[in-house]
């Protein structure tokens, strides 16, 4: 798959995360202007001290979550784009076949046994519970969902096993935030609905680390994962390992959604909205929709984020509730203009 | 040269096949035919290699299918499935570059372009290459598909054979296209390192092309041979279940020597 008029796909939406992520660094709470973000670079760089207020709240506040924006937002994006390619079925989102909500309760329960037990120990705990448990669940999905007669799998058993497993999931962080003390329950709400305002140092540092290597794993594997939308048998017989595949796949995608997850709690809607757009726009190689996704998926969960920022300021509102207000309408609008297929 | 010996295959405590043993050789048209159910598809899955036989090996010249890296196979083997899901909007000539994925390391060169152009230029779809896939109609998918695995043995390997299995080729074509595709089939065929084996169930169609007839009846070799050994009215009663009127409609295709002998 080549010579697609891909022209101006890349440069065009770089100079649109560009533009998104200065608005995003200025625009929030406190709107801090470039010439303070260009003086807290400059002393960053150059040994300065004495930082001023602003100055302060774009290092330490601002920045580590216009960055872990960028890195959530591709995540799910590519997430998204990985699934629908696996299962051949445009409808497909790590949230629907219980990777969000596992990663969701494994937090959950590390927030109220870590709490009660006061243990702490160190930030890679929150990531690995997280992965654990989006582990439990999407194994859970796919294991039960696979049919005992050939082992295929049911797009509608499927989903249908992923809403079960996602009540189950739900509830059981319902449940924890029932038991929890008035702190956590807290978190736990908030983070049900997602929201990007804990991020600092440490969640980018390790988001940017697993989503990097992720992203670089999924680009590998799409050229196969092309392949496999011919159908599994076909892709087999055209040369792709499809069992081994689909096993790496489904590793990347867990791992990389469960630590976005672990940070930012459920943010729907850009795993599904992001592929479906780039597909109406350039079509369906996934080389370019893992590398085209990534980039806006980056650039609309930063502009969900600067809604989120702004609505309510300077309160703010979980950017999962903006997402799926902004994203369900969008999903109507492409299904109904597009004849799309199912 | 592909050879199965002693294909038994086993599913749920049926016996699917039983004991069938076919050598099928370059350059002659092999066909498979037999009741629905026989075991046609499952034969041709395990001959592809994406089935494993409960017992029995099958050996692509001199090494057996278990040999091969999928990838290998998939660069000397092309197989057409019956039913293709594929779902998504793509160009057919990008469908049709997916037959050279086992060949491409990294981007496609040249020639792989251009063995899908030959490939599809033997197909008349040079006109729809820039189409999109899904807007075809079911006859022309099917010859989409056809190129595409066309293409992926397109050319010559070092040593060794080249093999296209074809699971019910002609469902979707007219009859303008399932004579015009069993013809080219035969005109490839004089690659003499080609093997071709195809299921088919026109008996009219198995009777003007067919070198080689496996006749398959519940997992069984009912017949194999020569197409005037196996499209006997014996044959065909005890296989097909048909009456002797229904019978009689079958029988001027094959006994009209020169219907049958300039192919």
């Amino acid at each position: 798959m080549q010579n697609r008029p891909y022209n101006g796909v890349f440069p065009g939406l770089t100079i649109l995360l560009v533009a998104a992520v200065l608005l995003s660094a200025c625009l929030g709470a406190i709107d801090i202007s470039i010439g303070e973000i260009a003086g807290a670079a400059g002393k960053l760089f150059y040994n300065g001290s004495n930082y001023t207020l602003h100055e302060r709240i774009f290092l330490e506040i601002r920045l580590p979550r216009v960055l872990f924006c960028l890195l959530a937002g591709a995540a799910l994006a590519v997430g998204g784009v990985l699934l629908q390619a696996l299962f051949r079925n445009p409808i497909i989102e790590p949230g629907l076949i219980g990777t969000s909500s596992g990663a969701a309760f494994g937090a959950a329960l590390y927030f109220v046994t870590g709490a009660m037990f006061h243990f702490h120990a160190g930030v890679w705990m929150l990531p690995l519970a997280a992965c654990a448990g989006a582990m439990l669940a999407t194994f859970m999905v796919l294991g039960l969902s696979g049919s005992k007669e050939d082992g295929k799998t049911g797009i509608v058993t499927l989903l249908l096993m992923g809403i079960a497993i996602n009540a189950l999931f739900l509830s059981g962080t319902g449940f924890l935030s029932y038991i929890a003390r008035d702190p956590q329950a807290r978190s736990i709400t908030f983070w049900n609905l997602g929201t990007l305002s804990g991020a600092n140092w440490d969640s980018v540092i390790i988001t940017a680390v697993v989503v990097t290597l992720c992203c670089w794993r999924a680009m590998a594997c799409a050229a196969k994962l092309n392949l496999l939308m011919l159908g599994e048998e076909e892709a087999q017989l055209s040369g792709v390992g499809v069992k081994r595949l689909k096993i790496e796949v489904m590793v990347i995608n867990v791992i990389m959604i469960a630590v976005v997850t672990a940070f930012t709690g459920v943010i729907s809607f850009v795993g599904l909205v992001v592929p479906h757009f780039l597909r109406i726009w350039k079509g369906a190689d996934n080389r370019y929709l893992v590398a085209a996704g990534a980039l806006a998926g980056a650039i609309l969960l930063t502009v969900a984020d600067i809604a989120a920022r702004l609505l309510l300021r300077p309160a703010e509102l979980p950017i999962g509730i903006v997402t799926s207000l902004a994203g369900v309408p969008v999903l109507i609008f492409l299904l109904k203009k597009k004849k799309y297929y199912f | 040269m592909l050879v199965l010996s002693g294909i038994t295959c086993i599913k749920n405590n049926n016996v699917l096949l039983k004991d069938i043993s076919v050598q099928w050789e370059p350059g002659r048209m092999h066909i498979v035919m037999g009741p629905n159910g026989a075991g046609k598809s499952t034969l041709l899955r395990i001959a592809a290699g994406q089935l494993l036989p409960a017992s029995g090996t099958v050996m692509y010249g001199d090494r057996p299918v278990t040999g091969f890296s999928v990838k290998e196979l998939a660069a000397v083997r092309a197989a057409l499935s019956q039913q293709q899901e594929l779902a998504f909007p793509l160009k057919v000539r990008e469908v049709v570059l997916m037959g050279r994925y086992p060949h491409i390391q990294g981007k496609p060169t040249l020639t792989d372009k251009r063995y899908c152009r030959e490939a599809m230029g033997l197909l008349d779809l040079e006109d729809l290459s820039e189409r999109d896939y899904l807007s075809l109609s079911g006859g022309e998918k099917q010859r989409v598909h056809f190129a595409r695995v066309l293409a992926q043995i397109w050319e010559r390997p070092p040593n060794g054979c080249r093999y296209l299995l074809l699971d019910e080729p002609l469902t979707f074509l007219d009859v303008h296209y399932q004579f015009r595709f069993m013809r080219q089939l035969k005109t490839l065929l004089q690659q003499q390192d080609l093997v071709i084996v195809a299921v088919l169930h026109d008996l009219h169609i198995a009777a003007k092309f067919a070198d080689n007839i496996l006749l398959l009846h519940k997992g069984r070799m009912a017949a194999h041979g020569s197409r005037e050994e196996v499209l006997t009215p014996a044959h065909i009663q005890q296989v097909y279940q048909l009456d002797s009127e229904d019978i009689a409609a079958v029988i001027p295709v094959y006994h009209q020597p020169t219907s049958v002998s300039h192919t």
